[in-house]
């Protein structure tokens, strides 16, 4: 895999996460959604909270899919999975929040399926590759 | 009752997140490496290649519901719960997903790497 491949699935480990954090900060101001006033959803994103979560998570979505161009989906959502310890990490490095001994476990169950998948193939399944060539060929006609 | 609608939110942005990346991996695998051909072709011909795509609609569409439904989710719930149940449960999901429909080689390990981030992430949201 090449240095470009890498900081692309980089990249959505990294805005991802943010992303999250940033909704999540934005919801809390907006308050509660009465479930008889569904769409005042649609308000909540003018908080300026969601606005810069909404700017990450997009740059998140772009990466993820240049990283889907390149690789299986099922080899990308595992490997972008780091996103979780990195919450973690963050939560414990800038927040000085205490991490137990079972999410010790939880961030080593990760790292290792992200281990595991990450010595695989990148892309399986070559018959839709044939159909996007095909494509491709009848497009350049 | 708030939790029975939270686990309703749950349940409908697992199922319009699996089919959202679905399709956008189905899009994006007949668009083609999208570095190699930003470099060909220049980013305005990627762009407009990708948002021609029916399945990058379709899968955009479905990713428009599960960001809603979590975004009402997280009004009722904390993103400890909404951010790790949706987490995991979408990565079983994608699994079946990829198998089902994009005709992805999910062998033991990539099997065992989606169980292995999906019990992390359940520990690191009940811990």
């Amino acid at each position: 895999m090449t240095l470009r491949k890498y900081l692309v699935i980089l990249s959505v480990v990294v805005f991802g996460p943010i992303g999250d954090a940033f909704l999540a900060r934005g919801m809390k101001q907006t308050g509660a959604i009465d479930v008889s006033h569904l769409t005042h959803v649609f308000a909540a994103v003018a908080n300026p909270w969601i606005i810069l979560g909404i700017a990450s998570l997009l740059a998140s979505m772009a990466s993820y899919m240049t990283a889907l161009s390149f690789a299986d989906l099922t080899y990308v959502l595992p490997a972008t999975a780091l996103g979780y310890v990195n919450m973690v990490f963050i939560a414990h490095l800038w927040l000085g929040e205490h991490i137990s001994v079972i999410r010790w476990g939880g961030i080593a169950l990760i790292v290792m399926g992200v281990g595991w998948v990450a010595r695989g193939p990148l892309r399986t399944g070559n018959h839709l590759v044939d159909v996007s060539a095909s494509a491709e060929q009848q497009e350049s006609r | 009752m708030r939790l029975a609608y939270t686990w309703v939110c749950i349940l409908v942005t697992v199922v319009a997140a699996a089919g959202g990346d679905v399709l956008i991996a189905l899009a994006m695998r007949r668009i083609g490496d999208l570095g190699e051909l930003g470099a060909r072709l220049g980013i305005f011909a990627v762009v407009v290649r990708i948002f021609s795509s029916g399945a990058f609609l379709s899968g955009i569409s479905l990713m428009a519901i599960a960001f809603f439904s979590n975004l009402i989710g997280l009004s009722w719930a904390d993103l400890s719960l909404m951010g790790p149940a949706t987490a995991s449960l979408t990565f079983l999901a994608n699994a079946l997903g990829g198998k089902l429909f994009l005709g992805e080689d999910v062998d033991r390990r990539r099997w065992l790497a989606t169980i292995f981030v999906c019990a992390g992430v359940l520990l690191i949201a009940r811990s």
